[in-house]
């Protein structure tokens, strides 16, 4: 099948990442630290996983090309319908329980289809990897299916299949989850397998081994796809080496060697606790019959003070350049472009989610607008802010055919210079329109909802959160716009990540005089 | 972005019945959430399908016309898919651009899709919306040529030239499939291109072909359009008969292209050289048309085969050998054929032809000795999931309708559909990997540059 437009990856992605309306187009890569659910989609053939927001400011208006209805038109209105106001959207109440262990609880019901979705959000993650066994958290939680409670590996995979359920286990960089959807009808015993995993995986050794030869093997097979090259590059040159964000979440091939299983159960044992987790509960449900069966599940769960995780500082920017890494060959080079943003706790969220959605989180946005449905030069193009527990990363992205790499380098400078002029009214309007009304979509599923609670469970955000969303964009003026954008988008200290055939690229990405350019080696893995 | 392996909304197309999870004794159908719809085809050919859901605030509007790159001429491969991206740069009363901006101002997003088969253009949205996007809908399928022109066309062209490259071009093994359809249907079959097209072919599109197509094609007489979700009947209904009554009827839609009977006469064996670090092989097999008698069997086949960590492949190969890094398993059925697919990654130090020796003695295990009751409920299961999830969202019903719709000629099939697979037992999957797997298949291997020596060159048994 091919499609007009890559959709943003699955909402499920946005869940591992803690980054549900999130000002960005859609989930970083990084996002997919979350282990791989089923062999069958384990091949890696579907690398294309690029996403684009993909849209434009809209810059083509062509009154001349409107003619006189002609006969077989009688009757049909020559302009678009006018549309009533919207139907203001109902958020579903969240019921809260607190176990006395200090396990959260947040549940909604949802009683359209007789099924049910968990998460449990444990407010640590991959930031927490040493330095030298980053990929820790991730395989910590690719683990838990691997043996837990009375089965093996094939056994909760049979368990699993034999229900009709998902089970997934992931970690973010400030989040790990397991995740679970189930029939309701199989409640009980997908519950059990379900806390099982939670709470008594068994980490065997045998496991440990097959999954470090397939993250091994993984890290050799990096080397085929650009856009996975830079989005590994783009974030060690944005954070340095000393700072979390700027290491690959999934390990480097020395890291992943060295990981053992007391690594494993330390990390388990010191940030897996009721008084670091969040129990979310969406689906065809009773919340009091839900806290009866989490508190006989969960209630032994034992509470343990967990450490804060402390970080390096993030280095500060240096003027824009361009690191260029070979890829011979490639069709196309991948681009991605940015800096330092902020942390979800930011008091700029609504002005930055609206600033980027105008930018390149949206499919009529200025990056897409302009690189692909003015230029062609790509599928698509958008930009995100990574909001995690500390600052993430900026990042304005798109796989550009190779002979025009220099051509969209300069429009995408372009946008990041233009961004920080006074945004149009109307565009301004439309953009804030569509966020406000993209809210009824986040709640159309049990898992839809299991997702935008995810935020709440994380960041602290209050149960009434979205009650007041779309009061936090119409508040957004363009004054906010302005500022945020010079504020967070500085064009001279941009890190610019090139991927592509260097020999052909590397003469006119030069004469761009963007920045200094330098070479970079594939990253040793 | 690539064929899908099965066409992908409707993959695995299996009814699920909660009652149905229950393990044992499954009874047909039974339980499978209903979709009550209503349907009507106005004077101009043009069938309505309609769904009230009112339980969120949401509406779908999905269009199938019944064209897609399976209607294509050699020549012109591709182009059913570039003409999808023409249909979004504005018609008669919507300017360049203004269509992506008058919904994204009333919070609806939209796509299409393109198959062998199909093409559809969906916009899901907050229930006001619903005129605005009929609207739209109306003025493209009826007005879409007043406007159009070349620089639309060349626009467009260059970016699905650069959908291919960066689905096909410039990601790893992504020749394969191509090259494998080129194999395994005759030059004269419309399947033995891919949906996305060749190079050559896209540049080579006309502006004369781009009316042609229109006007062939996009008639109302040649499509569906389902609307799921919170609206009132009788408003749709009106709208529907001001926006889209006034479109004339089409001629007479050309039969599908006569397809020759598909036989791989002998087995086959390809090399491609590409930029990559393992190699990777692929046993391809001429396999049933959708809704054939065996399509559901070869589902539950290709599940039990590579669809779970118990799976026959996936836990020799991958859990308890660690010899392959990856192993995948489908059946991709279609309207006017299909084929069923095994695919191996052998971790570094092994090779493809030892991974074909092993899939081999699996498919030969399986074969003599069938399998169990466990396997067959954990992929019945499982499937049943999958459909509960489909029907989650107003998209995934409204598209589940249309797709019944034209492939079976009625809407609420979801039933019938799920009594299929309920219907399979341990003995049809069993003879249908004997009917089907025991015949020549292709083999392509995909090796890195200079390493053609790890073909695979013989089916080792």
């Amino acid at each position: 099948m091919s499609a007009r437009v890559l959709l943003p990856a699955l909402v499920a992605l946005a869940a591992a990442a803690g980054c549900a309306h999130s000002p960005q187009a859609a989930p970083p890569p990084d996002a997919s630290g979350a282990r791989t659910a089923t062999p069958t989609t384990s091949t890696g053939r579907d690398s294309a996983a690029a996403r684009d927001g993909a849209a434009t400011r809209d810059t083509v208006a062509a009154p001349s090309l409107r003619r006189a209805a002609v006969a077989d038109t009688v009757g049909f209105p020559t302009r678009p319908p006018e549309l009533p106001e919207p139907k203001p959207l109902t958020v579903p109440p969240v019921v809260e329980r607190t176990l006395p262990n200090g396990l959260r609880l947040l549940v909604v019901e949802h009683h359209e289809l007789p099924v049910a979705d968990l998460v449990l959000v444990v407010r640590t993650g991959a930031e927490a990897d040493p330095a030298d066994r980053t990929g820790l958290a991730t395989l910590t939680a690719s683990l838990f299916d691997e043996g837990a409670g009375g089965r093996d590996a094939l056994a909760i995979a049979d368990q699993e299949a034999y229900l009709g359920v998902d089970l997934s286990t992931g970690s973010g960089w400030d989040l790990s989850s397991v995740s679970l959807h189930a029939p309701t009808a199989r409640l009980d015993s997908a519950l059990a397998l379900f806390a099982d995993v939670a709470l008594r995986p068994t980490f065997p050794a045998k496991e440990l081994e097959r999954l470090r030869a397939e993250r091994l093997t993984q890290l050799v097979q990096l080397r085929d796809r650009g856009p996975a090259i830079a989005d590994r590059v783009f974030p060690a040159a944005v954070f340095g080496d000393e700072h979390p964000y700027g290491r690959p979440l999934t390990g480097t091939e020395a890291t992943t060697r060295a990981i053992t299983g007391a690594d494993v159960r330390g990390f388990y044992e010191r940030y897996y606790r009721p008084n670091n987790a969040v129990l979310i509960v969406v689906g065809d449900v009773q919340p009091d019959d839900v806290a009866r069966r989490v508190g006989a599940l969960f209630g032994d769960w034992e509470r343990r003070d967990v450490p804060a995780v402390t970080a390096a500082a993030a280095p500060s920017a240096g003027p824009t350049r361009i690191i260029l890494v070979d890829k011979p060959g490639a069709a196309q080079s991948s681009v991605r472009i940015g800096g330092i943003g902020v942390a979800r706790s930011t008091r700029d969220y609504f002005p930055l989610l609206v600033m980027n959605t105008v930018l390149g989180g949206s499919f009529t946005s200025r990056l897409n607008q302009n690189l692909r449905e003015t230029h062609g030069y790509t599928y698509g193009a958008g930009s995100s802010f990574s909001m995690r527990r500390m600052p993430g990363p900026f990042t304005a992205r798109g796989e550009i055919v190779a002979a025009k790499t220099d051509s969209a380098l300069i429009e995408f400078m372009r946008e990041l210079r233009a961004i920080r002029d006074t945004v149009p009214q109307d565009e301004l309007q439309k953009t804030k329109r569509y966020l406000q009304l993209q809210l009824p979509g986040d709640f159309e599923t049990t898992g839809d909802i299991a997702n935008q609670l995810v935020p709440i469970a994380l960041y602290d955000l209050p149960l009434d959160y979205y009650d007041h969303y779309s009061a936090g964009i119409a508040a957004v003026t363009q004054a906010d716009v302005q500022r945020v954008a010079r504020q967070y988008i500085d064009p001279s200290h941009l890190a610019i990540v090139v991927v592509g055939d260097r020999a052909s690229v590397e003469p006119t990405l030069r004469a761009t005089g963007i920045g200094e350019l330098v070479r970079q080696p594939l990253p040793k893995e | 972005m690539k064929r899908a392996r099965r066409i992908a909304p409707q993959a695995a197309v299996v009814a699920a019945a909660l009652a149905l999870l229950a393990p044992g004794r499954p009874a047909a159908g039974q339980g499978v959430p209903a979709i009550p719809y209503e349907t009507f085809t106005l004077p101009n050919g043009l069938q309505v399908i309609l769904h009230e859901d009112h339980s969120v605030p949401l509406v779908a509007v999905d269009v199938w016309y019944h064209v897609g790159s399976g209607d294509e001429q050699r020549g012109r491969t591709g182009f059913a898919h570039l003409f999808e991206h023409i249909m979004f740069m504005g018609s008669q009363h919507v300017p360049v651009g203004s269509f992506d901006v008058w919904l994204e101002s009333a919070g609806a997003n939209n796509n299409g899709s393109t198959t062998q088969d199909r093409t559809n253009y969906y916009e899901w949205m907050p229930s006001h919306a619903l005129p605005l996007a009929l609207w739209l809908e109306a003025d493209r399928m009826g007005h879409l040529l007043p406007t159009m022109d070349q620089p639309k066309l060349d626009l467009q062209r260059d970016v699905v030239k650069n959908e291919r490259r960066q689905g096909v071009d410039n990601v790893p093994y992504g020749r394969a499939d191509e090259t494998i359809l080129a194999a395994l249907f005759p030059p004269e079959h419309p399947y033995s291109w891919d949906v996305i097209g060749s190079m050559a072919d896209l540049s080579a599109a006309t502006l004369a072909d781009v009316q042609g197509f229109f006007r062939t094609y996009y008639a109302p007489n040649n499509a569906s359009i389902a609307i799921a979700g919170d609206f009132r009947p009788d408003s749709v209904k009106a709208w529907i008969t001001r926006y889209f009554g006034g479109i004339p009827r089409g001629p007479t839609i050309p039969p599908r292209p006569t397809v020759p009977e598909v036989r791989v006469p002998r087995d086959t064996f390809l090399v491609l050289e590409d930029r990559v670090q393992l190699p990777r092989v692929y046993d391809t097999w001429h396999g049933v048309k959708a809704f054939h008698a065996d399509d559901a069997a070869l589902d539950v086949l290709a599940y039990v085969l590579a669809g779970d960590k118990n799976s026959r492949l996936y836990r020799r190969l991958v859990y308890e050998l660690q010899a392959a890094q990856d192993v995948s398993a489908s059946n991709w059925s279609a309207r006017l054929d299909g084929m069923f697919q095994i695919v191996v990654t052998p971790k570094p130090g092994h090779t493809p032809t030892e991974m074909q020796r092993l899939v081999n003695e699996e498919i030969a295990k399986l074969t003599r000795d069938g399998i169990d009751a466990r396997e067959l409920e954990r992929a019945r299961n499982t499937f049943q999931s999958r459909m509960l999830s489909r029907l989650a969202s107003v998209f995934g019903k409204a598209d589940q309708l249309n797709y019944y719709d034209y492939f079976v000629g009625t809407p609420d099939y979801a039933r019938q559909d799920a009594a299929r697979y309920d219907a399979v037992t341990a003995a049809d999957v069993q003879r249908v990997a004997r009917q089907y797997l025991r015949q020549p298949r292709v083999t392509l291997t995909v090796v890195p540059q200079g390493r053609r020596s790890l073909m695979v060159t013989g089916v080792a048994q």
